[in-house]
């Protein structure tokens, strides 16, 4: 089997490889979402927290 | 043994400890996950040989089926949260609700969209008034009013158990909802409709298959872990555990 | 201060409902008026062509009723619990589901009650074969009920949001369907002459269904509710 007759599908490569890449999609963004939002916490927090010892050094 | 599962139940459902517990996971899942799939891939699209009736369309079968399986499963999962829920409120079963909801939306949402991409060619039209595309339509529809009362409810331990009780009733109508698209369907069936016999799958499509229904439902773990962090971390901001963790 | 036995509880609940819908009767007959409207809507949309009415009728006619009910359903809690009295009820030494169910009958007898009286003018309006006549009733006597008492889960989980209608309908509607798809069916069956026994029981054991669960769950739902 060679490559262009496997991208070809029978004939039927505009279904399945857009199957396949919505698929992809999919995946992807479900993952990358939440990740984001995470890192995003996670950076909020810290520098919450240097905000907050930075206020503490300067009034004692 | 029940004692030792008890404990683990409540180690489980503290906060602190699940988190700690997922983030050491991830990397193993993400692992098994990529092995799962690059086989279930390679043996889908390549091993397998064409469908004699279907010829290469069918290979859609190996994300579509999958997607179909996991939306029901996930919804499953949401319902006996519920029940944590409600029995015990435990906080953790709820984060895990509400966070399995859009990864089981957007399954349904992979499976309705590569229904019909499956339809074209074998149906002849996008959409046809198939039973389980209706049922698996409605059930989107479903996880939607969850997504959507979960937003709605600005307090969010109030909103925990408002989609507690709404994925508990959801799941106790699924399977009426689900039998009476079939019958109807079986009164309406459209002229468009060709009748598509099954054979008995063979094993070269089955095993594929199975791989990409596995690799799923890893996936579906590794998402679930990721959104049940973020939201934790989120929900806990206050709280000492997570100021020990991030306060250099 | 007498104690009041559980069933003169019921009773007295679903009185004093009832009267209060009595005193403004305009509200009462809102959802009925909607009923009309939306089947007249129809043929102006599709056209007036008598055997395309007569084979659609069943399904508009539900399709009509559906949103009549969603439309009227936020009544089911709304003033209980802008004034207190829901808070009253929920601390109540009466069970809970028993007090909804009382609440819930109220309100089917007002909304869902009222649609019998004018599903056979408008069936007639639309041409339905008169043999489906009597079919269309008993689904209208027993699909109704379902529909408060599916609704009134929907409401208890939303009564408390100030923007609760456009969320109520997303709750709802796919809950409705089993009821749609066997009330339309049954009328379908009967207009061409067939029993329609099976759609009927189906419909009998959706309503013993609502009847013993969703009372229970929408006492879940207002107790969350009020929390």
């Amino acid at each position: 089997m060679s490559m262009s007759e496997f991208f070809n599908m029978g004939g039927y490569a505009v279904f399945v490889w857009s199957s396949y890449g919505l698929a992809l999609v999919v995946l992807v963004l479900n993952w990358f979402i939440p990740y984001q939002q995470h890192q995003q916490n996670i950076k909020k927090l810290k520098r919450q927290y240097r905000q907050e010892t930075k206020q503490n050094d300067s009034s004692s | 043994m029940f004692k030792w599962f008890v404990k683990w139940f409540h180690r489980m459902g503290s906060p602190p400890h699940f988190y700690r517990f997922a983030g050491s996971w991830l990397p193993w899942l993400t692992v098994v996950f990529t092995v799962l799939t690059v086989a279930g891939l390679y043996g889908g699209l390549v091993l397998a040989p064409p469908d004699y009736q279907q010829g290469e369309s069918y290979r859609i079968i190996f994300i579509h089926v999958p997607a179909a399986w996991m939306s029901m499963f996930i919804y499953m999962v949401m319902a006996s949260c519920g029940i944590i829920v409600l029995v015990w409120r435990m906080k953790l079963a709820e984060v895990v609700l509400i966070c399995s909801a859009p990864i089981g939306a957007s399954f349904t949402f992979l499976a309705l969209v590569t229904g019909s991409l499956w339809g074209k060619p074998m149906w002849g039209t996008y959409w046809v008034w198939d039973a389980r595309l209706t049922s698996e339509l409605i059930l989107l529809f479903l996880y939607l009013g969850v997504i959507g009362l979960y937003g709605a409810i600005d307090e969010k331990r109030v909103a925990g158990r408002a989609v507690a009780i709404l994925a508990i009733v959801g799941m106790i109508n699924i399977p009426i909802i689900h039998y009476s698209v079939e019958w109807w369907n079986s009164l309406h069936q459209g002229a468009t409709v060709t009748k598509m016999d099954k054979p008995s799958i063979h094993w070269t499509m089955l095993v594929p298959l199975l791989l990409m229904a596995l690799s799923f439902k890893v996936y579906f773990i590794i998402s679930l872990f990721q959104r049940v962090r973020a939201e934790l971390l989120h929900r806990e901001r206050n709280s000492r555990w997570v100021e020990e963790l991030f306060r250099s | 201060m007498k104690r009041l036995s559980l069933s003169q509880a019921f009773w007295f609940l679903l009185r004093r409902d009832l009267l209060l819908a009595f005193r403004n009767r305009s509200e009462m007959a809102n959802p009925l008026l909607f009923f009309v409207l939306v089947i007249t809507l129809f043929p102006l949309a599709i056209g007036a062509e008598p055997n395309l009415l007569a084979r659609i009728a069943p399904g508009i006619i539900w399709v009509a009723a559906l949103l009549a009910s969603m439309l009227s359903l936020d009544g089911i809690f709304r003033s209980d619990f802008d004034d207190g009295t829901l808070e009253q009820m929920l601390l109540s030494a009466h069970p809970v589901p028993v007090l909804v169910l009382a609440k819930v009958t109220a309100h089917w007898l007002v909304t869902g009650l009222p649609l019998l009286l004018v599903a056979p003018l408008l069936a007639m309006m639309l041409g339905l074969d008169e043999d489906a006549y009597g079919i269309l009733l008993l689904t209208i006597l027993l699909g109704t009920p379902v529909l408060s008492l599916i609704g009134s889960i929907g409401v208890a989980l939303t009564v408390g949001l100030r923007k609760g209608g456009i969320i109520l309908s997303l709750l709802v509607l796919p809950l409705y369907v089993p009821v749609l798809i066997f009330s339309s069916s049954a009328i379908d069956v009967a207009a061409s002459g067939l029993p329609a026994t099976a759609q009927i029981s189906m419909m009998l054991a959706f309503l013993f269904l609502a009847l013993s669960l969703s009372p229970v769950a929408t006492a879940a739902a207002l107790k969350m509710s009020m929390s």
